[in-house]
């Protein structure tokens, strides 16, 4: 095995590993430190994937998917499942954002286990478990072990929602779980209708159509596609997303919004689009009208929300929506501004969700009619806010901008009158965007303290400047040089593009 | 023409070996007279016999009883797995009696003697090659289990379970007779090889009314016997008015018994444009109506068999798809019947392990209980309640259930392969449905403890429940292992 290859399972293998070892030490604090080092592993093993051999020098035609290392071993022949895993510039970005967004979580469990439910050591155990499912989803390149890892997520996450979340808890882990499985079993479904045509789950093989018919490939993209929105998710599917983030516990929402999401738009973008490109091409139109409709519906909706962490909950369908009208376009630009928003949203909405879950602990609500004032009693909190808020709705030199601006550029280059159109909708839903958070920051850090807030103490713990951090730095680095995600991401978009007809 | 058949006493050494259990133990009963040693002797032939199917059917396919090429018996590696499976079922349903025969109302004895008498009936299903030893080997499996159900003393609801389950599976049987019966006077044959040669040759006796007849009398008394829906109405009440672990072997060993049988009969002997659309209308209506009225129940026992009702679903669509397609190729066919076989594996294993965990969690010689009884068991045992956790989203088809998971990814991946991609999203849209259930029951083990004092599960019951679970975990990771089994 090459370095890389130990690299590859070591990604996978580290955080199960830790989680079994979270549960097994006894005591509930050793427990906590023990997953929180092998969180760190993990990110430590994800960061050196990218010295890997970026270039193309074989013969023939360039494949429309070169990982920079991989590892390809058989596990059951009789379902054409393989355990292939690699890694390339789509994907690495993910992968060291899901190991950093897992790190911080563990972190902030450290100082703090959300009241309610068991120990916080298993919190932090199913925190690894999700881990396992998400960067295995971002590293499959089989077909069917992508499904395995993707399904792998579900119940983790319900028990954290069910377990630690707020007062509603239970119906809206149910809702998660039911929902997700609907559209993983669709998944199930269209990875099995393009199996059957192609007789291989090697998506290497299978990136550019594989010689399926037509017929195959409009059936397999409308199944993945309908499994794909549910997660991602792309309105009309997206009513389990607000409960869900508004009912987990600060850690939960932060690894559903910050990372969960994401399977669903890298696998469109992967899987969908790459296995079957006339199917998307003849769906295209649909995908781009739904994902401008969920950023105008995100953005009205927001705008009449009451509540702090429904209405960051509902930022993030009008955010996927910008994401997904990148994929629609079928352009290098929309899909590189996809890549960016992905990546732009997760360390956002993450600071978001810790900075709500704040707000919350510390004032005891969420309602934005009893909060008022935050700047006077706890400037720093406030302040922190405020610069989340600004760079989710998108300010050009912060993360949010280049993900928005470029599905609209991209959608303006598509042309037609469809696209220009949707590119000019969009646009206008980036003005909601930026309406409803300046809505949000004047209602809470503005005006006189409510009586909430009037009691609240002016600092913040030392955990949550060690969980933060690292965020503020990224939704900076990421807006002044974003070339930090798309100098590695180019060339496999390329790659990816030529295939589509 | 010798009037004397040469036997060949090899082949019928699983047979031998079950029907010897069921003696020795009624010999042991009556001169040992000490339940400890009746039970130990059960479990020894029941290993016995696992052992002896799995060995004779390693050394390749031995025929016997033959009449020119169509062979009554025919032990290969069908048989021997189905052998084996229904022999270990049968040990683990005795570590299950445990609790169950100490408390003292049930017969130590007749139990384990009747137990013996259904194990042989199952070992010698797998082997069968004509009707009539089929459908008599089906018969000594449920036989006894009549009789099981209603054996504890002084229980209303066993004497009314077994009146049930009695009256429904006679009329089944008399069903797949009358069918049995027609089938002969078309064709003249009772061998199901000969049989589907005579039907597929000569197209003028499949058009013939009687046929049609014929083959949906057999079908539908075999689909009392899986609980299919509309067949399915005696399962619930049966399961919940049993013993606990006789709903156990109701719902694992008695039910892939008719799995066997109508797999036997539709692979080999009817035709597939007539048995098709009927399984797959019977698969659809049973996984459906099945999870639906899951969703509704609140007694442990009644939702596992309603659960069971739609599982059999599953088992069934791969059968119901091949058959759709008419023309398939013969890979297609065997992979949609191996699909059927693994699924039956997969499912019979988490089964066994789900009813070995409430027979652990519920007082000994106690009912299944309601939901409410098993509020926060898991966090009184946390090792019983964990592994009970694992067999229920094993059931629901979702990790860290492998094994389940790819029970259903099997299903899925033949129902595809056979061209049958409506039949695949029915299934799919079904574990949706079939999640809800799971999880509640799965919450509800996690919910905060309702302060019943915790009972200490017995130790037989732990034994089958760790080997149960080991087994699902193993085959989690290694799947190939029954798709192997489940294909020769």
């Amino acid at each position: 095995m090459t370095f890389g290859q130990v690299l590859l399972v070591a990604v996978v293998a580290v955080p199960a590993l830790g989680a079994l070892a979270t549960a097994v030490v006894p005591g509930d604090r050793a427990g906590r430190v023990v997953g929180t080092v092998a969180a760190a592993v993990t990110l430590l093993s994800a960061l050196p994937l990218v010295g890997g051999d970026h270039g193309w020098f074989g013969y023939g035609p360039r494949p429309a998917v070169q990982p920079w290392h991989q590892l390809d071993l058989p596990w059951v022949p009789g379902l054409d499942l393989r355990f292939h895993l690699g890694v390339d510039g789509i994907s690495w970005p993910l992968v060291v954002l899901t190991a950093l967004l897992t790190l911080l979580c563990c972190a902030y469990t450290l100082w703090r286990v959300p009241p309610g439910g068991g120990s916080g050591r298993a919190l932090v155990a199913l925190l690894l478990v999700v881990e396992v499912g998400i960067l295995g989803t971002f590293l499959a390149l089989d077909l069917v072990l992508f499904f395995l890892f993707f399904e792998v997520v579900l119940l983790p996450m319900y028990a954290i929602i069910a377990g630690w979340g707020g007062a509603d808890r239970r119906r809206a882990a149910r809702k998660f779980a039911l929902y997700t499985l609907f559209g993983s079993v669709l998944l199930l479904v269209g990875v099995y209708v393009v199996v059957a045509a192609a007789g291989t789950a090697d998506l290497v093989a299978l990136t550019g159509g594989a010689g399926l018919s037509r017929g195959t490939q409009l059936a397999a993209f409308t199944l993945l596609a309908i499994a794909f929105a549910v997660k991602s998710p792309l309105w009309p599917l997206h009513s389990w997303l607000p409960d869900a983030h508004t009912q987990a516990p600060t850690v939960g929402s932060v690894i559903l919004a910050g990372v969960l999401l994401k399977m669903g738009t890298y696998g469109l973008i992967r899987i969908a689009v790459g296995v079957a490109p006339e199917g998307a091409r003849w769906a295209a139109p649909v995908l781009g009208v739904l994902a401008v409709a969920a950023i105008l519906i995100g953005g009205l909706v927001c705008l009449a929300q009451d509540d702090l962490k429904r209405l960051i909950a509902y930022s993030s369908v009008g955010h996927m929506g910008f994401v997904l009208l990148g994929v629609a376009t079928l352009t290098a630009t929309g899909i590189q501004a996809a890549l960016i928003g992905n990546i732009a949203h997760g360390v956002i909405t993450g600071l978001l969700f810790f900075l709500a879950g704040a707000v919350k602990d510390r004032a005891h609500t969420g309602s934005l009619a009893e909060l008022s004032g935050l700047r006077e009693t706890a400037p720093r909190l406030a302040g922190l806010l405020g610069f989340a808020a600004v760079a989710s709705l998108g300010l050009p030199g912060l993360a949010g901008f280049w993900g928005e601006a470029f599905a609209v550029v991209a959608a303006v280059q598509r042309g037609g009158p469809l696209w220009l159109t949707l590119a000019g909708l969009a646009a206008l839903g980036g003005a909601l965007t930026a309406a409803y958070f300046l809505r949000l920051l004047r209602r809470v850090t503005h005006g006189r303290p409510s009586p909430a807030v009037a009691g609240l103490a002016p600092g913040l713990a030392g955990a949550e400047l060690t969980a933060w951090a690292p965020l503020v730095l990224l939704a900076l680095a990421v807006g002044l040089a974003p070339a930090l995600v798309l100098s590695y991401a180019s060339g496999p978009v390329e790659a990816l593009l030529g295939v589509v007809p | 023409m010798s009037l004397v058949q040469p036997v060949d006493n090899v082949a019928m050494l699983p047979a031998y070996l079950a029907a010897g259990t069921a003696v020795l133990v009624l010999l042991f009963d009556l001169l040992v007279a000490r339940p400890a040693v009746t039970v130990a002797m059960a479990a020894l032939g029941a290993a016995g016999t696992a052992a002896g199917a799995a060995l004779v059917g390693a050394a390749g396919e031995r025929r016997t009883f033959c009449v020119g090429d169509d062979c009554s018996w025919v032990w290969g590696g069908r048989a021997a797995l189905v052998g084996a499976v229904i022999a270990l079922l049968t040990l683990g349903v005795l570590a299950l009696s445990g609790p169950l025969l100490r408390a003292g109302r049930t017969p130590v004895g007749e139990y384990c003697f009747l137990l013996a008498c259904a194990m042989t009936g199952g070992v010698v299903l797998g082997a069968a090659g004509d009707l009539i030893t089929l459908i008599v080997a089906l018969e000594t499996l449920t036989l006894p289990l009549y009789v099981l159900v209603g054996l504890r003393r002084d229980s209303l609801a066993g004497a009314e379970a077994a009146v049930t389950f009695f009256v429904v599976s006679v009329v089944a049987t008399t069903v797949t007779l009358l069918g049995a019966a027609l089938l002969y006077a078309v064709t003249g044959t009772l061998h199901l090889d000969r049989l589907g040669a005579t039907l597929a040759a000569r197209a003028d006796l499949t058009d013939l009314p009687l046929t049609g007849v014929a083959v949906a009398l057999v079908v539908a008394g075999l689909a009392f016997k899986v609980a299919a829906v509309p067949f399915h109405a005696w399962a619930p009440a049966t399961y919940d008015g049993a013993p606990l672990p006789v709903a156990a072997y109701l719902s694992t060993a008695s039910k892939l018994g008719g799995v066997v049988a109508l797999l036997a009969v539709v692979q080999r002997a009817l035709p597939g444009d007539l048995t098709g659309p009927v399984l797959a209308a019977l698969a659809v209506l049973t996984m459906t109506v099945g999870n639906l009225v899951a969703l509704r129940q609140r007694r442990t026992v009644r939702l596992l068999a309603w659960s069971s009702v739609a599982q059999a679903g599953y088992i069934l669509a791969p059968l119901g798809a091949l058959a759709l397609s008419a023309g398939r190729t013969g890979d297609a066919r065997a992979a949609a019947y191996a699909a059927a076989v693994a699924y039956a594996i997969f499912f019979v294993l988490l089964e066994l392990a789900a009813f070995a965990a409430v027979v652990a969690l519920r007082p000994a010689d106690g009912d299944g209980g309601t939901l409410a009884d098993l509020s926060g068991a898991a966090r009184r045992h946390p090792w019983v309640g964990g592994a009970f956790a694992l067999a229920l989203i094993g059931l629901a088809g979702l990790p860290p259930g492998l094994a389940g998971l790819f029970a259903k990814v099997t299903v899925v991946r033949a129902l595809l392969a056979g061209h049958a991609g409506w039949l695949a999203l029915v299934v799919a849209l079904n574990a949706v449905i079939g999640l809800a259930y799971y999880l509640r029951v799965t919450a509800s083990l996690y919910a905060t403890p309702a302060g019943a004092a915790a009972v200490r599960p017995a130790r037989t019951v732990v034994l089958a429940l760790g080997v149960a679970t080991a087994a699902a975990v193993v085959i989690g990771f290694a799947p190939q292992i029954v798709l192997d089994v489940a294909a020769r």
